[in-house]
């Protein structure tokens, strides 16, 4: 691993989350939304688009920070103007976070987010991705891995075979870097130094910045309460979900290397999604060789940008 | 007060840089109109402190405003049929979070078929969003509403958003000399224009539109209807108020030569003008006929409308808008004003100036007849189209004109 060690002890120990909020107990999408809050401080105001974290802190105002639920599609808008009205106002030191889910990013709420970034508001958007429509009872997203059973596709996408090395599923943060923001990054959950680093990176870039942040789902991905962040680490582990980031559009970097990448097998076959799939070795080995091949290209973008001018070393 | 020829799109920029706006957001859709480029160039020339949000759809545009407002900064934006549906979501969000977002809207009717012109279908369309609605007969009233809305909009008891609606191009293209208020005297107007209390406030966290479950919704709703309710007063003290300070004189509803009227027309918008010309013309002729011009939809003047035509033989209303299944949406408001009235008037629903078509002296007049007709005569229950085209009607065998296909 050629991880920067970041230790987590020099985190804030000041929580912004009261206790007993309202979600699923061991909720991977919470413990990301608490370490943001922990590196961003209690001068940020959270958007957040309806999802998961509307059942977790909107039923019982478990934030201690200002927080607003938006609608599903509008978050980056409303975000847009929580920033511009404090601009307005002369308070340009407050951080504005976007925390939404997968559906209300990558789907629905993905033109109000382009908008929001093509404009150049300074806002910090992390998209919790759990791979589906969770807290409406796991229907697909455009980021549900193709090969997943959801409630709308209960066989998965059979096309994903013929796919290319996205496996077919939306990569946000191509899109983001192709909006040339001034810094865009994957991040998991099981690799929390790696997160929190790149949060505060997000909240230092001098413009938008995007988060793509994995977060297992125990309800819709099917596995033991406990298990989400070991899930989370193994994704990265298996180049499931490479971590990595883009500075200005353009220079990728890779910040987590897996030495030795373990088999997607051991990814899949902790999760009841991926049950339907049954013991076809051939279908692994597909997933693999996509895998891989996406892997390689990733580390041909980081390489493009230069030895010399890897950002933020 | 200096005068000035001004479109009404200019009127309403000018009373967006009265007040003070503090962040615009806006999107082209077609229709579109001058009011956001108008502000645009106002902040380009340094004459309006305001943040220009060019957002990529209307939806995003009322977010922007939501946002905006949410932190304490005074929104404005401008928008138009095919938008303003398009934001209709965020209406009820805005009006829920109780914002105090002023919005001018040049009326246009709604696709399909494609039209770009006037009428009022697209406003109407958002009645219950619990939003105010002002209708404007003349570009000074355009530019005198949008400070009286910030002032009511802002005001503890109301708390709520705004909509200042202006006929599409009857009055949004057409110039007309307007005062343009002192700013130091607009600013005064304005004074107490301030958010209630802080919403989204680091140094006073609070969480926003969260959850509520069937124990408390229903309150909610009930809270926002009395706002509503209020906002009748409140309106009736800005207007007062703008009187002593700018000297001119608005109300909720206008009665015009309706003192002795037994045939009333009731209608909104700019083809008012043409309704008191047409009542003018009947009373040189010895005729009792008279107008009410709805200023505020919402809050409706019940009682006023009541007031202004319980007395009277017969009451035609002039719908710019049709709600299909039933008939005129403004008719079907008048009707419960007059509801156990005795014996009350004989009620006439007339649907007419749709998708752009000119509401002539003419047509007016045919609505007038229609009033004057004794009551024996007429068939119950039906919905006149008093400018709808008898050739294409038949053509498309969907009978004469008139309502009444026989």
């Amino acid at each position: 691993m050629t991880q920067m060690a970041i230790s987590l002890s020099r985190l804030a120990n000041e929580e912004f989350v009261a206790p007993g909020r309202s979600g699923c107990p061991g909720c991977p999408a919470v413990m990301g939304a608490r370490l943001a809050m922990k590196v961003l401080g209690k001068d940020t105001i959270m958007v957040n688009a309806t999802g998961c974290m509307v059942a977790n802190y909107g039923y019982c105002g478990a934030p201690l920070f200002p927080f607003i639920h938006s609608l599903f599609e509008n978050a980056g808008a409303l975000a847009s103007g929580v920033e511009s009205g404090l601009r307005a106002l002369g308070k340009p030191d407050v951080n504005v976070v976007v925390y939404a889910g997968d559906g209300g990013t990558v789907d629905i709420g993905l033109q109000a987010l382009s908008g929001a970034v093509e404009r150049g508001h300074r806002l910090v958007y992390i998209c919790y991705d759990n791979e589906g429509y969770m807290n409406t009872g796991v229907q697909r997203s455009g980021s549900t891995p193709p090969w997943a059973s959801t409630t709308t596709m209960p066989e998965g996408r059979r096309d994903w075979q013929k796919g290319s090395i996205y496996a077919a599923r939306k990569d946000m943060v191509r899109i983001m870097a192709a909006h040339d923001i001034p810094y865009a990054a994957t991040a998991s959950v099981g690799y929390p130094q790696d997160y929190v680093r790149k949060v505060e990176k997000a909240a230092n870039a001098d413009g938008p910045a995007y988060i793509h942040l994995l977060t297992p789902c125990i309800v819709g991905w099917g596995f033991p309460e406990a298990m989400g962040p070991k899930l989370a680490r193994l994704a990265v582990d298996t180049l499931a979900f490479p971590l990595y980031e883009v500075e200005d559009g353009h220079r990728y970097r890779i910040t987590v290397r897996p030495s030795r990448p373990k088999p997607v097998a051991e990814y899949l076959g902790l999760q009841s999604r991926f049950r339907q799939l049954g013991d076809d070795d051939g279908i692994i080995e597909i997933i693999e060789k996509q895998l891989k091949r996406r892997w390689a290209h990733l580390q041909d973008l980081a390489a493009l940008a230069g030895p010399g001018k890897e950002p933020g070393e | 007060m200096p005068r000035s020829y001004l479109t009404g799109c200019q009127a309403v920029a000018e009373g967006a840089r009265l007040a003070a706006v503090q962040v615009v957001a806006a999107y082209p859709i077609t229709p579109q109109t001058a009011i956001v480029e108008t502000l645009a160039s106002a902040v380009a020339r340094g004459e309006l402190d305001a943040q220009m949000v060019p957002v990529e759809s209307e939806h995003s545009a009322m977010s922007v405003c939501i946002g905006a407002a949410m932190v304490g900064a005074r929104a404005f934006t401008a928008s138009s049929s095919q938008g303003l549906i398009l934001m209709h979501e965020c209406l009820f969000m805005a009006s829920g979070l109780r914002l105090p977002i002023v919005m001018a809207v040049a009326n246009r009717a709604l696709a399909s078929p494609v039209t770009i012109f006037a009428d009022h279908q697209d406003s109407l369309a958002t009645r219950d969003a619990c939003w105010l609605q002002l209708y404007a007969e003349t570009c000074q009233e355009v530019l005198d509403y949008i400070l009286i809305a910030y002032r009511t909009a802002y005001h503890p008891e109301v708390m709520l958003p705004v909509m200042v609606c202006l006929d599409g191009f009857f009055l949004s293209h057409i110039s007309e000399p307007v005062s343009v208020p002192d700013q130091a005297a607009a600013r005064d107007y304005l004074a107490d224009a301030r958010p209630a209390y802080p919403m989204l406030d680091v140094d006073d966290p609070r969480c926003f539109n969260v959850m509520a479950f069937p124990d408390y919704f229903s309150e909610f709703q009930r809270d926002r209807f009395e706002s509503m309710r209020k906002a009748a007063l409140v309106l009736d003290a800005a207007f007062q108020e703008f009187e002593a300070s700018f000297g001119r004189s608005h109300a909720r509803v206008e009665g015009y030569r309706t003192s002795d009227a037994q045939f009333i027309l009731v209608g909104m918008g700019s083809l008012m003008g043409t309704v008191k010309q047409v009542v003018d013309d009947h009373r040189r002729e010895g005729h009792l006929v008279g107008a009410v011009r709805i200023t505020a939809f919402r809050p409706f003047p019940e009682s006023e409308v009541a007031g202004l035509c319980r007395n009277a033989t017969a009451v035609g209303v002039l719908d710019r808008d049709v709600s299909p299944g039933s008939g005129g949406i403004l008719f079907a408001e008048v009707s419960k004003c007059l509801y156990g009235s005795a014996p009350g008037p004989r009620l006439v629903s007339f649907v007419l100036g749709l998708g752009g078509r000119d509401v002539t002296e003419e047509t007016v007049t045919r609505c007038l007849e229609q009033l004057l007709t004794p009551a024996a005569q007429v068939l119950g229950g039906a919905v006149h189209w008093p400018d709808a085209n008898t050739a294409t009607l038949r053509k498309w065998g969907l009978g004469d004109a008139d309502g009444d296909k026989s």
